[in-house]
């Protein structure tokens, strides 16, 4: 019955197939995707708009916004979906057989992610911070943050990392990420511009309306990533526990 | 008309990498149709979702151009801007040796929903395990049309020979079967 | 010319670690092998000049993802039927 689904799937496959034959060659300048106003726009523009040499970070925080901010929100709401599916379904306390280990933290391990811990977390604050000139951004940086947490749950177990960043504070965190972005947002409406639009930001800041754009666009990177950290360190400790938040890999 | 030679040439030779892209879209699809465990099915969803976001980054590409970070003579605090007292925008040549950035931000946000999606997926997926003991499809519709079976049981009503028995049963472990671990 | 051949190569490999992924029965394979496959279609976007996405999918893709399946996976049974 399941050999039945083939029959569908090369049927789509050749129809994708025939399309292809209509698409530009691969590289071609003249393609489309690649003439279209909207994009020579962002390369020729996004220096005088906003001063700000990476054009993917200045599209995707200053001209595409809104995208970003629901796109936190997703995440947000992916996070506290997890929570309130895993809360309380398994008995606190209860252990499976053969989950049951008698190991401590190894002591290479421990020392090693001891001295390497703070390093990552330098590094994923340079990730955020430098957005604006290299590859990077709030995303990145904050994945890089939870990974740390994540990286110290693993060495030593999950109690540990909790006892620095607990659930009810990465809820907090998440939260506040997206009311920093939002804030920003109304801070712009409230001024006498849209909402996000950033130029109006150099009202209150002593900057050029181009470096309003600029700054805003960092605190707004800021706010995402505290969302993304909170949420990418929440999902691994309840995905790894089954929600009770003990014991775990 | 078309001429066999002609097509060979089109797809293989010059849109090989488009080829491979569906090809990819078609593993990913099939794996989540027809495979039996919900793992693999997950597995196949990132498949098809990462399949997508490379056709999509694909087609942003533009030869012998570099990535969408201005190079230091265009740079907005560069000599050309102090030079011209502020950043001067990039002309029509200069334009066409860049990246296009705009494929790149839709994929980012792709790609973060993507794993925000899967890791309610594998909530999910383990909550079915705790309830049902189980992860593979098969099984899984076995126990569920023996449960439906039973409630069914449950809603007929009693023939009236029996009406001194008392007719309602007390409702059974089904409502507290997500508290309970099977095994 | 060497590109065109680096990207079909890589593009290959790509296709091999997607088959591998959902054909090997146990769980934990298939989710390393979830990792190979998005560290190579990282590779694969650093080439093609998209730098930042690159970035993402490796921090993501080959980092929270992969271990997000493992240790699910250590909550589930490890053994697929298929």
């Amino acid at each position: 019955m399941k050999s039945l689904s083939l029959i569908p799937v090369l049927l789509v496959g050749f129809l994708l197939v025939f399309a292809a034959q209509d698409f530009p060659e691969w590289g071609n300048p003249q393609s489309p995707a690649s003439k279209s106003p909207v994009s020579s726009h962002f390369i020729a523009e996004t220096g005088v708009d906003t001063e700000v040499p990476n054009m993917v970070t200045a599209v995707l925080a200053d001209y595409r916004g809104f995208d970003t901010m629901f796109e936190t929100v997703v995440v947000f709401i992916a996070g506290m979906a997890v929570l309130a599916i895993l809360k309380n379904s398994v008995k606190k306390g209860s252990v499976r057989f053969d989950h049951i280990v008698d190991v401590e933290p190894d002591l290479i391990v421990t020392n090693t992610v001891r001295l390497i811990v703070p390093v990552i977390q330098i590094f994923a604050f340079y990730v955020l911070a430098h957005g604006h000139v290299s590859p990077g951004g709030g995303f990145q940086g904050g994945v890089l943050m939870g990974a740390s947490f994540i990286l110290v749950a693993l060495s030593w177990d999950l109690e540990t990392a909790l006892a620095r960043f607990p659930m009810n504070r990465c809820i907090i965190v998440a939260a506040a990420g997206i009311i920093l972005y939002g804030g920003i947002g109304l801070l712009s409406m409230f001024l006498g511009g849209e909402f996000l639009d950033y130029a109006e930001l150099a009202k209150v800041l002593p900057v050029s309306r181009e470096m309003a754009r600029y700054h805003a666009m960092l605190g707004v990177e800021i706010g995402v990533g505290l969302t993304v950290t909170a949420i990418m360190f929440a999902l691994y400790a309840n995905l790894s526990s089954e929600g009770k938040l003990e014991g775990g890999l | 008309m078309f001429e066999l030679g002609d097509i060979l040439n089109d797809l293989f030779l010059e849109r090989l990498n488009y080829l491979i892209y569906v090809v990819l879209l078609m593993i990913g699809l099939h794996a989540m149709i027809a495979k039996n465990n919900l793992i693999k099915k997950l597995i196949g969803m990132s498949i098809f979702q990462t399949a997508i976001i490379l056709f999509y980054v694909s087609i942003g590409v533009k030869a012998d151009a570099t990535i969408p970070i201005y190079l230091p003579e265009h740079d907005p605090h560069g000599e050309r801007a102090e030079e011209a007292g502020g950043p001067v925008a990039l002309s029509v040549t200069e334009v066409a040796g860049y990246a296009n950035p705009l494929p790149h931000v839709l994929m980012l946000t792709a790609i973060v929903v993507g794993v925000a999606t899967l890791g309610l997926a594998l909530a999910l997926t383990q909550r079915i395990y705790q309830g049902y003991g189980t992860i593979e499809e098969d099984q899984l519709l076995v126990k569920l049309e023996r449960e439906d079976g039973r409630t069914r049981k449950d809603e007929q009503p009693v023939p009236d020979a029996t009406k001194s028995k008392s007719t309602k049963k007390t409702p059974t472990k089904r409502a507290s079967k997500p508290a309970s671990k099977k095994k | 010319m060497g590109l065109e051949i680096f990207n079909t190569l890589i593009l290959l490999l790509l296709v091999a670690a997607a088959l591998v992924s959902l054909r090997v029965r146990d769980l934990l394979t298939a989710a390393v092998v979830f990792g190979i496959y998005s560290f190579l279609m990282c590779l694969l976007w650093a080439e093609m000049g998209g730098v930042d996405v690159a970035f993402t999918e490796a921090a993501v893709g080959a980092g929270i993802s992969t271990v997000v399946l493992v240790a699910t996976i250590f909550n589930l049974k490890r053994n697929s039927s298929d």
